[in-house]
């Protein structure tokens, strides 16, 4: 709805034009000696909010197994399809053989990725999440693909107590199974 | 050993001319820190110097003001590509950065920065070309460095720098008027009937031993500081170079160090501005109005001189960073704005200001 803004009209000190200055020039003068909001950036750095969608990496839980068990639904559902995934099985001599898969190459183009965390959202395994990391650098286009070793060294590990592995090799060994 | 006069000349020139231009360096500095300050911001605080950085407490204290900052302001401009528009107008487009900074550093000569009381007690001013004529040489010279825009404006064949070029000649020009007619009352007070005559800046400085001439006549001295803003081209009337509307106005095509001699000439208007602007109604070298250096005791020989170069100094850098502070403080004005502000208030109120002081001037000499 339109609406006319009233103006008052300007009294004699206002139409003088420079007893109005005098008092913008105390303004501003008194603005020198405010402190400055800079945040000086690589010494300080900004408080992360909860919930910041930054790089996307993956995580281990507490007894140090991938979570990751390759389904590929977070390189379906990436919009700008900046996730590559091989699938792979685990190998033999692993405790864990035979009771999920896992990744055998997992790639994240950091030069594609929009942040836009929906394969955090889509992750059945809560295995990749957007951490707290914003920048990201490099010399080369390569050097900007994160793969798999990257992605669990800036990830680290969920604190979960689920322990899905475990239960799921107790029922298997039960003869229970899925 | 007797040193040849003209070689001495020589000697003083070269070091006022590097004096101004250091003081224009630290002039953009200022600028910087002070627009950071007013704005909540830090401004200029990474550049250090290898080993004077490196003192333990003072090295830090100097990099965060930014002292070794136009060390590569400057080299910048030493360095960047110099682009020569294949448009131009050659002759004319190297002539003007030159033509723009010249003027301003002319004009340095007339202006006295102190005095020197020697043994036999004659008071010599500390210039280096004691003219007679001192104000109407540095008018004249001054307003020379219109010249140096307008060409740019005009040689660079693009729309933006004629715009730019354009209106700084017409805002000069209004408010050249007024600016002249403002500081006539002043001439008139000096060169009163019985007095010997003089337009000499020292001579009008040292009339200021008592009241200084911003107390008397303020009216005066608001004009003539208003038109000194619009002569410097410093906001709120910077018409020839408004980057919201006319990119960067007459310098868009310049680069390199021609641009930095557009830039450098812009300063030293304005330390010369200032300068004048404290010799005709701040009072000069005196420390207080009605407080000279000899009332005190300390106006004799070495000291004295000192002292009163430091006090002039001191007035002169109160008033760039006057210039900075309004800066901050008003939005630029509208081009019609500059013009209406020029012709139908300043000039006519100059004239009236003039007639005023015709009237008190008369009546205080004539003792009536």
């Amino acid at each position: 709805m339109p609406f006319v803004i009233k103006r008052k009209p300007l009294n004699l000190m206002e139409k003088l034009y420079l007893p109005e200055i005098a008092r913008g020039l105390s303004t501003t003068f008194k603005k020198i000696w405010e402190k400055p909001v800079t945040l000086e950036y690589p010494e300080q750095r900004p408080t992360i909010p909860e919930g910041y969608r930054g790089v996307p990496t993956l995580v281990r839980d507490p007894e140090g197994r991938e979570k990751c068990v390759s389904c590929q639904l977070c390189e379906f559902v990436c919009p700008p399809k900046a996730i590559r995934i091989v699938p792979g099985e685990i190998p033999e001599d692993s405790e864990y053989a035979h009771v999920e898969k896992g990744p055998k190459e997992f790639d994240i183009d950091m030069l594609r990725c929009i942040y836009c965390g929906m394969c955090e959202e889509v992750c059945p395994e809560e295995a990749i999440w957007l951490q707290n990391q914003f920048s990201m650098s490099g010399y080369s286009r390569e050097e900007m693909v994160n793969n798999k070793d990257k992605l669990y060294e800036l990830g680290g590990t969920l604190p979960d107590e689920h322990f899905k592995w475990n239960k799921k090799k107790d029922a298997a060994a039960k003869g229970g199974g899925h | 050993m007797e040193i040849n006069p003209i070689v001495l000349k020589f000697v003083y020139a070269a070091v006022v001319v590097s004096v101004i231009m250091g003081l224009c360096s630290y002039a953009v500095l200022a600028e910087r820190k002070i627009s950071s300050w007013i704005q909540g911001r830090v401004g200029p605080n990474r550049t250090a110097l290898p080993l004077v950085g490196g003192i333990p407490i003072l090295g830090p204290f100097l990099t965060r003001l930014g002292i070794f900052q136009p060390i590569p302001d400057g080299l910048k401009f030493l360095f960047k590509e110099d682009v020569l528009p294949g448009h131009v107008n050659k002759f004319y487009f190297m002539m003007a950065p030159v033509i723009s900074l010249v003027p301003a550093l002319t004009t340095v000569v007339v202006v006295p920065f102190g005095r020197f009381v020697n043994e036999a007690g004659d008071v010599v001013p500390l210039v280096l070309a004691n003219v007679n004529v001192g104000l109407l040489f540095l008018f004249a010279i001054s307003s020379l460095g219109v010249y140096g825009v307008v060409l740019a404006g005009w040689s660079s064949n693009s729309k933006y720098p004629f715009l730019g070029g354009i209106r700084a000649s017409a805002q000069m020009i209004s408010y050249e008027l007024a600016m002249g007619v403002s500081v006539l009352p002043i001439l008139m007070w000096v060169n009163a009937p019985g007095k010997e005559g003089t337009m000499n800046l020292f001579d009008i400085a040292v009339a200021q031993n008592g009241f200084w001439f911003a107390m008397w006549m303020p009216l005066s001295a608001i004009i003539f500081l208003v038109c000194l803003f619009a002569e410097t081209n410093r906001l709120p009337f910077d018409m020839a170079e408004s980057e919201t509307e006319l990119v960067s106005g007459f310098h868009t095509e310049y680069s390199s160090f021609k641009f930095g001699l557009f830039f450098v000439g812009e300063y030293a208007h304005m330390v010369i501005g200032s300068c004048v602007f404290t010799l005709l109604f701040l009072g000069g070298w005196n420390p207080l109005p009605f407080v000279t250096l000899e009332s005190l005791g300390m106006g004799q020989g070495i000291l004295g001189a000192v002292l009163s170069v430091g006090i002039f100094l001191g007035k002169m850098c109160a008033m760039m960073f006057f210039f900075m502070w309004i800066r901050w403080t008003l939005p630029r004005f509208r081009y019609d704005q500059v013009m209406k502000l020029g012709w139908t208030i300043l000039l006519p109120l100059s004239i009236a200001n003039l007639i005023l002081y015709i009237f008190i001037i008369y009546y205080l000499d004539t003792g009536l």
